[in-house]
Formats: structure tokens, sequence, C-alpha cells
């Protein structure tokens, strides 16, 4: 094993792991990081590799501690954090070259490993690096004499050559659902939503970047301050925190006078709950979900993979124009707490004709007493309405949502608060809105006779930025506003990211059959798919085959060479072969010294043939004669028995 | 002609005993027009080499022995003030001739020792101005004493690769030896060799090196040793394009010697050694062989197409 070799393998080992050491446990890191600085440190001093009883020790007792740490050895964690240990220890018994070809095959399958925890661009092209160090590290353990560099490009080639293979597989692999290859449960942590909401919840939120998801309008999008992007809609109040609670009894909701249709389809991050999002109200969508009593969509399994869906929705509608009683009832109930709020409420009641004049009066109220719009709001004490109303004033849009509604309620009007996503970043790039994290946003709804439910924004009231340009142009101190330049850099990136999320990790059965369908195959089905796959990578093969064995038959021996070449056959069978780098005339002169009853006969041969093949033309006749003395030449000479 | 070059050889075997394989290889360097460089210990019969092929060849001879004071003007010459007519005449320098034997290279300064090598690539010297081209035919034999390096200045790498060929001279083997020590004295026996060639016949020769036929197969050789050093393991650098040159000229000239038209593959085997000892630079696992072990792997590890 050459010290090159063992620093390749090194090198590859160490960037097939890296990825992982974040969330191996940190004894495992750490021993694998001394076990590799350890086996670097043998090769440049020369030292024997340890002893084997100290390797079983290790592995031993490693690997009882992986099982203490998991419980298990079995499970992605267990056995990947096993794999990768005794990967590792492998390198430590790295003596023959079949060791080395052990250790090259599961860096190979440790690459598939990642995919279970990222699937990012940066990820795959991160791994392809890896990819191409392992394969230049097993063409140089197959052919040692050629250096790294033109493995390298070996290594390339071989790649390049791969890709129209990949492409077929990739395109025409039959895409089976089911749980043999989904991915984990628990694959992509998530952040986003909750069904409950306190005060900070959302201001916490929003300080991430991370996308929610991303919409693309069949037509012209709708205006900025229609995009509310309905998600868990909050019943219940404890006097700090709203929850979505349990409706007693479910009823379908009814939708009137509808109006302003508008198509998108949505591309959903997993967020591994249930609820779908969709602007108010939706009324068709294209995968199987439902829609709740307050409008919801919910899905029928949580979220975790990323979900494209179409919608259709309504920008104008009455929704819900008879709702029932003990909707109504739930609507209206209220702690008993914070008796200034109440007492304001009442005010405005006694004062005001109808529901809509005190909904008015409070959005005034809200407007004229100096409330501010902040993400760092100073904490609320046990009657959290009351300390915001008239102490604090200042407060997120989950605190006007909370306090909004609290304030209906105890001015008899049904309310209720929804949290979701207000806006979007529009990508010119790539044609479609990103809606972060950032963006999330809550809201009010109140019922009205004769409207139904109606959407109050009080943040609208405070901050009209923040609906109308999002939250850094409402916050342009707080948020985070990068120069033009990263924000396109971001934005080219994102459009490059939904193209993957679309076309490479997203191509199932469904996208692969529209694919295919678009190409022109009609009727698609698995049997297609199968045979169209082994004739492509057939025929892709065949041609590379051919293209080489053409470059094979180009340097094909002449005739004269073909000769000589038989010439030495012959002698090889007498025990005495030429060596490859041998010319004929030092040949000649060897078997002469050996075999002086031949040596006048080899001697003039291979004059002959260094005339043929090195001088210049010589004609046919000689080229005859030539080739008719070589088949003359008698293939079976027994040695004299004097020598 | 070439029975001319066989008295030439012959006549060189008489003096230096037991090294034919040196003599041919400096005919050769000669012949493909290219300079040598000759390592060795002192003693082992550099001098009388060079000797023996400008007796033998009818060249004008001159010997520099490089010191650490040597001058660029001690090689190439300098004008001299003349009182009786009133100006300066040029007294050509010991580079002048046709033969030069450059002694222990490298114990000159690199100012020196790029003197007699830009000489050596231009085959004209420029002094004070004025361009005076050298005589022709033109070879240097440059000796390096290998051991003793104490206040010496190595040719670095780039001025190695003005030597068409490096070889070593060796000891003698034991009946050359008995020869050497009961013959008469070698510097007499010099000053008695009548010249084999006219210089004109030698450049005849050269150009005769010229045509020597290369056939594609031959090509191919070459390119596959040049290709092997390039991408094996062993060699820091591969061989240069111009290495590569070298190598088929040098093997031309060698075909020439033996009487041929023709280059084969054993030619340039037999120049290889000589031609690249002293282009390639081995990494540092290898660097404890000698150069002729290495040379041979590297032959033996190319197979001929």
């Amino acid at each position: 094993m050459s010290k090159p070799l063992t620093y390749a393998l090194l090198l590859t080992i160490l960037m097939v792991t890296a990825p992982h050491a974040g969330h191996l446990p940190l004894w495992v890191s750490a021993l694998c990081g001394t076990l590799l600085l350890w086996r670097a440190y043998l090769t440049y001093s020369g030292n024997p590799l340890p002893k084997r009883w100290l390797l079983m020790l290790i592995t031993i007792a490693s690997s009882s501690g992986i099982f203490i740490s998991f419980n298990t050895l079995f499970g992605r964690e267990a056995s990947v954090t096993l794999l990768i240990l005794l990967t590792t220890l492998k390198l430590m018994e790295l003596r023959t070259a079949r060791d080395a070809i052990v250790l090259i095959y599961l860096a190979c399958f440790i690459i598939i490993t990642n995919f279970l925890y990222s699937q990012s661009i940066p990820t795959a092209l991160y791994l392809f690096a890896t990819l191409m160090v392992i394969l230049t590290t097993w063409v140089h353990l197959q052919t040692p004499s050629i250096t790294f560099k033109p493995c390298a490009r070996i290594t390339s080639i071989l790649l390049l050559q791969a890709i129209p293979l990949v492409l077929i597989l990739f395109i025409l692999f039959p895409r089976v659902q089911g749980p043999l290859w989904g991915l984990p449960q628990d694959a992509f942590a998530s952040s986003g939503l909750d069904d409950k909401m306190s005060p900070g919840s959302l201001s916490r939120l929003s300080l991430s970047d991370e996308v929610a998801f991303r919409v693309n309008y069949t037509g012209d999008p709708p205006r900025r301050e229609q995009m509310y992007w309905r998600g868990p809609v909050l019943w219940d109040f404890d006097g700090r925190t709203w929850t979505s609670g349990k409706a007693a009894q479910t009823t379908a909701p009814q939708f009137t006078e509808l109006e302003q249709a508008i198509d998108y389809s949505v591309t959903l991050e997993p967020h591994n709950k249930t609820w779908l999002f969709a602007l108010d109200l939706p009324d068709r969508i294209s995968v199987p979900a439902s829609l709740t009593h307050d409008f919801q969509v919910l899905s029928k399994e949580p979220v975790n993979t990323r979900l494209r869906y179409d919608v259709r929705s309504h920008l104008g509608y009455h929704a819900n124009l008879h709702e029932a009683e003990w909707q109504i009832q739930r609507a209206l109930q209220l702690p008993p707490s914070n008796p200034r709020a109440r007492q304001l409420a009442e005010k405005w009641r006694a004062n005001s004709g109808d529901d809509a004049a005190v909904v008015q009066a409070a959005l005034t109220y809200f407007h004229q007493q100096g409330f501010l719009y902040t993400l760092e709001p100073p904490p609320l004490y046990a009657n959290s309405v009351d300390d915001f109303l008239f102490e604090t004033r200042q407060g997120f849009c989950e605190h006007y949502a909370s306090t909004f509604v609290f304030l209906m309620r105890a001015a008899h009007i049904p309310a209720r608060v929804v949290t979701g996503y207000q806006g979007g970043e529009f990508n010119d790039t790539g044609n479609y809105y990103i809606v972060r994290q950032s963006d999330a946003h809550a809201w009010a709804e109140v019922w009205l006779s004769g409207q139904g439910w109606v959407r109050i924004d009080p943040t609208a009231a405070i901050a009209p930025a923040r609906v109308q340009s999002g939250l850094s142009a409402a916050l342009p101190l707080m948020a985070r506003n990068p120069p033009q330049w990263m924000r396109s850099l971001r934005l080219n990136w994102d459009t490059i990211a939904n193209q993957w999320n679309q076309w490479v990790l997203g191509y199932n059965t469904e996208r692969q059959f529209a694919f295919l369908t678009r190409l022109g195959i009609e009727s698609v089905t698995w049997q297609k798919m199968v045979t169209s796959m082994a004739v492509g990578a057939g025929l892709v093969i065949a041609l590379f085959a051919l293209f080489m064995l053409r470059h094979m038959f180009a340097h094909r021996p002449d005739k004269i060479q073909t000769a000589w070449l038989k010439l030495c056959r012959k002698l090889a069978k007498i025990g005495l072969p030429r060596a490859a780098h041998e010319g004929a005339q030092d040949y000649a002169q060897r078997i002469a010294t050996i075999r002086p009853d031949i040596a006048d006969a080899i001697r003039d041969l291979a004059t002959r043939y260094s005339a043929l093949r090195y001088g210049m033309g010589q004609d046919e006749q000689t080229q005859r004669e030539f080739i008719r003395l070589i088949k003359k030449f008698p293939s079976f000479r027994r040695m004299p028995e004097s020598s | 002609m070439n029975l001319s070059l066989n008295n030439v050889i012959h006549q060189a075997e008489q003096i230096i005993l037991g090294k034919p394989q040196q003599i041919r290889l400096a005919l050769t360097c000669l012949l493909a027009r290219g300079h040598l460089l000759i390592e060795d210990l002192p003693g082992v019969g550099k001098t009388t080499l060079a000797q023996v092929l400008a007796r033998t060849l009818g060249l004008k001879f001159q010997r520099i022995q490089f010191t650490s004071d040597l001058l660029p003007a001690d090689i190439l010459g300098v004008s001299v003030f003349q009182r009786d007519s009133a100006e300066f005449k040029f007294h050509p320098g010991p580079i002048f001739a046709q033969m030069i034997l450059a002694d222990e290279i490298n114990r000159a300064t690199p100012k020196a020792q790029s003197a007699l090598l830009e000489a050596m690539e231009e085959q004209q010297v420029t002094i004070e101005g004025v361009t005076r081209a050298l005589p022709a035919p033109f070879f240097v034999i440059a000796t390096q004493n290998p051991a003793h390096q104490v206040g010496t200045f190595l040719l670095p790498e780039s001025q190695l690769d003005r030597f068409l060929m490096r070889i070593q001279m060796g000891y003698p083997d034991a009946l050359a030896e008995r020869g050497l020590l009961s013959g008469v004295d070698r510097r007499e026996i010099i000053t008695r060799l009548s010249p084999q060639l006219e210089s004109a016949e030698l450049l005849v020769l050269q150009q005769l090196v010229r045509k020597v036929f290369v056939s594609p197969a031959l090509l191919d050789y070459i390119q596959a040793i040049l290709r092997h050093t390039r991408e094996s393991a062993r060699y820091t650098h591969g061989l240069s394009p111009r290495a590569g040159l070298a190598l088929l000229s040098a093997a031309r000239a060698w075909a020439l010697l033996d009487n041929r038209n023709a280059v084969i593959p054993e030619d340039v085997q037999a120049v290889l050694p000589g031609v690249t000892s002293h282009r390639l630079q081995v990494v540092g696992e290898y660097q404890k062989q000698s150069s002729n072990t290495l040379t041979r792997e590297l032959i033996e590890a190319v197979a001929i197409p």
C-alpha cells in the first residue's frame, strides 16, 4: 500500500463522512477524527499498524457504545453511525489491495446515506466532488503507475460517459410509491406555524428566512393586500394563548356569491403538520384534502415530503352566512380576566349602532392611540390584553390580532384568530412567489350578520406597509435588508432550487407520466418504461462500445507486425519469450547466445523485420518473402542436448 | 564515409581502453550537433576522451579550466588597445575553437557558466556589440565532478537541458586497466595521432544524420516513452517536447554510426540513458536508486508498439 494511495483513501473517507459529523453522537465524531489522524500519522512516520487484538477491543467497545447511545443497532441513526465507525476502523487494517477495494465500496455506500439527511443542491454537488475523489482513488488503485492527475482525467471521462445512462435511468426507472424507498417520517426537521399562538410566537418565527412554500399563479396574481394564506384558525383563549380547540360537531362550510376566481399551484415545503395553505377562500384542490367548517384545508397525512398542489380560490365571497348557533357561542367565549378591556369594549358597544361600527371604533382606536408595530415588544403580564392596550402599546401582529378578537368578543361580536402567511416575495427570474416563515402573520375574522365571516386585519390599521409591501418595509430597522445584488442572487438561487425541487426531487409517478406523455409516449405503462429503459441503456452502451472498438481497430497491427508477433509466439513456446520492451535486434542477439542452432535464421528475420517496420517503404516482394519465412519457421525445435 | 567513422572509433578505442560505449555516445552527440556533459570523478579519462576525439576528427581543440574567478571575457575574448595603430584590437578567447573542453564547469560562477552556455545554444557570440560566428563544427564537452560540491555552482536543470547527453565514464574493467598501466603514456600517444576525418567531412556527416529515416512506428515508440514519463508516479515532471526531439536526433546519429539509414527502437534505447538521465527528476523514494537502474526501468516499462 503506497503512501499516496493511503492518503487518498484517508481523504476519501474524510470527505464522505464529514457531512455526517453534525448529527453523529459527539464521541463518535471525535473517535473517528482521532482514528483518521492516527492513521495519517502512522502512514507519515511509517510505523506499523496497530495489533489485531487492540482493534478488536476498540471495535467491540465502540459498537457497545453505539448500542448504549441508541438502544438499538438498527434504524437510520444507529446503523449510519455504526457504518461510519466501522469504515473508519477498517482504515486501521488497511494492508492489502482487497482492503482498499472494500473501503472504496463502503465509501460509495456512505455517499447514499448522506441523502437521507439532505437533498439540497449544495449537498449533491459536494457528494459529486466526493464521488470524483473516490473514483480517482479507485483508478489509481487499479493502475498504480499512473499519477493522480491523469487518474482524475480518466475519472472525469468515465463520469461524462455515465451521464446519458444516468439520464435514461432517472427518467424511465418506474417510480413506485410505497414504504420501500420512502424517506423516514422524521427526514425533515420543521419549523413553521403551530396550532397555538401566544405573544412572541409569530415574531420569533418571522426572524427565519426559511421558505414555507412557493406559489405559481396561472393568471394575473392578486393584489398584495389580498394575499392572505390561510393556516390554522384559533378559537379558544385562556388569557394568554390562543388554541384551535376542538369543535363539538362539524358542519360543512357554505359559500355564497363567490367571485374573482383565481388559479394557482403551491409547492409546500414539508412541515410535518396536516394543514395546506390556500388563499381565502379555497374552493377546489388537486390533492386529497378536506375543507373544515372554519375553511382550513387539511391534508389526510402530515406533509413530510415536498408537496405540490393546484388550488382554485375565490377572493370575493360570503362565508357561512347562516352560522350554527354553537359556533356563534364558541366565537364569543372569553376568560374572566382583563377588566379594563371589557369596559372599553362595552363602551363602544353602547355608543355604536351596529357591529360594523364597533369594528370601526376598534380599528380607529388602534390607529389613533399611538400603538407601535415592533418585533421586540416589552413583556406582558397576567392581564395581557389590558397590559397591551393601556400600558405598553407595542406589539407584533399576534398582539393586535389577539387583542382585537378579545375586544370584539367582549363587545358580543363573534370573532376568531386566523394565522397563516401574508404576502410573499416575487421572484422575477422564476416568475413565482416565495413565501417565507418571515411572512407569517395573524389576523382576525368577525361574523357579521348578513355578511358572514369577514376578514379584519388590525395590523393594517397600525402598519399598512406590512400588508402592502411586506415586513421589511414595515420594519426597516428591525428586519434585515440585504443589498439589491444580494437579493437578486438569492432569488436566482431560489429559482434553481425550485427547479431542482420540482424536477429532480419531486419527480414522482405523476410527473414521470406527464413528462413522458409530453415526450410523445402514449399510454405510459411501467412495462413500456422498463422496455424503453433497457433499449435506451443498451443503445448507449453499444454506442460507447463501438467507439472504443473503432479506437482499438485503428491501432490494429499491420501484417508485418502480425507476422513478427507470430514468430515471437512460436519462440515463446520453446521458452524464449520476447519482453515487451525488447527490440527485434536485441531479441535476436539474446536468442543467438542461447540457441546457436537457430541464431542465423533469427538474426536474418530480425534484420528483415527492423527494415520492413522501421525502414523506408519496402516493396511488396520483400514483405511477402518475410511473411513466407516466418510461416516456414518451424513452430517447435527441441533444445540441443549439449546446452 | 562510414569507413572513416569506423576508423575514428577504432583509433579512439586504442587509447581509451574498455570504453567503447562512451566513445560511441560522445560521437553520437557530436554527429547530432549536441553538446556533451561528462559527470565523473577526476582521473577516469574525461580529458583524454576529449583530446582523442579532437585529434582523431581533426578539430581545433581548446581547453578551458573553469575556476571560481573565471570571467566571461576569459572565455569569449577581449579588445585591447593597440598603441602603435591607436585602435582596439579584438583578441579572440578560447571559445573560438571547434572542440572545447570546459573542465569542471561547476566551479565557475553562474555568470561565466552562462557565457559558455549561450555560445553553445546560439553557435555565435556577441562581444562589445559585434556578433561573431563560432567555427563549425562546434562541440563542447563539459565535465563536472559529482563529488566535492563545496564552493561550486551546480548547473540548474534549465542549463542541464542545453546538453544533449550526460554520460558517466566509470572505472575501467580489470583487463583495460592492466592495458592502461602497462602501456605507453597516453599523452605521448595522443600527440602522435593522425586525423581520420576532415572537418568538412564531419559537417557532411552531420547533414546525413538529419536524413536518417524515422518511421511512424518509431515515433509511436518515442511518444509512448514521453507519455510514460508524464503519467508515471515516479517522476516529478515528465520529459519535455524538447527532450523528445533530443531523443530523436540522438537516435538518428546512433543509427548512422551503426551503418543504418533508418532508426530502430534499439537505437532509441541505446541513447535513452544519456539523453534522459539529466532531464528527469524522480520523486523522493526513488532518489536512492542509481540513474542506470532508473533508465533501465524506464526502458522496461514501455512496450515497443
